[in-house]
């Protein structure tokens, strides 16, 4: 899923200092699963704005809606009829939504009130670790099914670089070299020598270097 | 000028700090006017909302009383309880107000005084800090 958290609460203020009437939008899909954009934490922005604002002396109007996504635009429809009625709207889905939001309502003030960070999972209960770096073309079968491109800080493709340091990355004592992680499952399977045989260098062009993507299905299109 | 009445709520475990407060009562320490109290059958059910929400509604400051670390009726609840009032400072702190309008205290049954002592005590610091309304 996408993995976001929310912002510093002293900056959403500071977003909507100048409104009196707030919708804050949540979503239901990985942002409610990574507890930062569902109904509960819909719930709690509001109610922080509020007791902000009570702090100000001032007062604000904040509604509550959590739509069953942000990244489709059926859903994002369904304010149509009230959006009209705010003088900002915060989105605490991941950036797609807060996107979505303005492109369906271009009079619209949107806000954007989480940071997104990356594509993941949990590990532990409140802690998640990112997997995938979204690059195109999926090669982990290569790597004991696990990805060198989001999970080694040099993305390296051709084995660890020298600051591997017993099973640590050089970049912290925290981080597994992933190389190390790598090599040891290769062991495992006795599957080794498949990290020697020679792979043509990977096309970065269905990443971000071939500039923004999009995907055409035409046996979905309607 | 007339002394300023913090209103406080009380989230409180049913297990210990609840069983408390009825030894307190029948030790005749009556707790403070000021002070409501919620009684939960743990406190690691309690959320970030609820702690919020009695700021929203008009309280000047919140706190939460249950078991001591180590002897908590569902093992961890009070821990977890901890954990989510340290979340709600933070949140405080962001939007400018004083993270010590919110605190948990470890309780046991048996302790009536002490109850009614918490109880006071957060009434005198808040007091301390004042209205969250400047
Ligand atoms: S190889 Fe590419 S698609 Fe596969 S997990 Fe890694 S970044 Fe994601
Ligand atoms: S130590 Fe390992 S994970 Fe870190 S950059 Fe080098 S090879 Fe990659």
């Amino acid at each position: 899923m996408i993995i976001a958290e929310a912002k510093p609460n002293s900056e959403l203020l500071e977003m909507v200092s100048d409104c009196s009437k707030v919708l804050v939008v949540g979503c239901k899909g990985c942002v409610t699963v990574c507890n930062v954009g569902g109904a509960k934490e819909v719930g709690v922005l509001a109610a922080t704005l509020k007791i902000a604002r009570r702090r100000q002396g001032r007062t604000i109007a904040v509604d509550e809606v959590t739509l069953e996504r942000q990244c489709d635009p059926e859903y994002v429809d369904e304010i149509k009829d009230r959006i009209g009625d705010y003088d900002a709207v915060i989105s605490i889905a991941c950036g797609v939504g807060p996107q979505f939001l303005s492109e369906r309502y271009p009079s619209a003030r949107v806000f954007p009130g989480v940071n997104t960070k990356f594509m993941g999972g949990a590990v532990a209960h409140g802690v998640w670790e990112e997997r995938c770096a979204g690059c195109g073309q999926c090669v982990i079968h290569n790597f004991g099914g696990i990805c060198p491109i989001a999970r080694c800080s040099k993305s390296l493709q051709n084995g660890p670089c020298g600051g591997s340091d017993h099973g640590k990355c050089e970049i912290s004592k925290d981080v597994d070299c992933i190389w190390d992680v790598i090599v040891r499952k290769m062991m495992s399977q006795g599957r080794l020598d498949e990290l020697l045989k020679f792979r043509p260098p990977k096309s970065w062009t269905t990443s971000r270097d071939g500039g923004p993507r999009k995907m055409i299905r035409e046996e979905l299109r309607i | 000028m007339d002394e300023f009445t913090p209103r406080i709520v009380a989230f409180c475990c049913s297990n210990c700090a609840a069983a408390a407060a009825t030894i307190a009562d029948g030790l005749q320490h009556v707790l403070p006017e000021n002070v409501k109290i919620i009684q939960v059958p743990c406190t690691g059910r309690i959320e970030v909302l609820h702690l919020l929400k009695p700021f929203e509604e008009g309280a000047d400051g919140v706190y939460v009383a249950g078991c001591q670390e180590d002897s908590c009726r569902y093992t961890s609840g009070i821990s977890k309880a901890a954990r989510r009032v340290a979340h709600v400072q933070k949140i405080l702190e962001e939007i400018a107000i004083e993270p010590e309008r919110i605190a948990v205290f470890n309780v046991s049954a048996g302790m009536g005084h002490a109850f009614t002592e918490i109880a006071r005590e957060m009434t005198r610091k808040v007091r301390e800090i004042g209205p969250i309304q400047a």
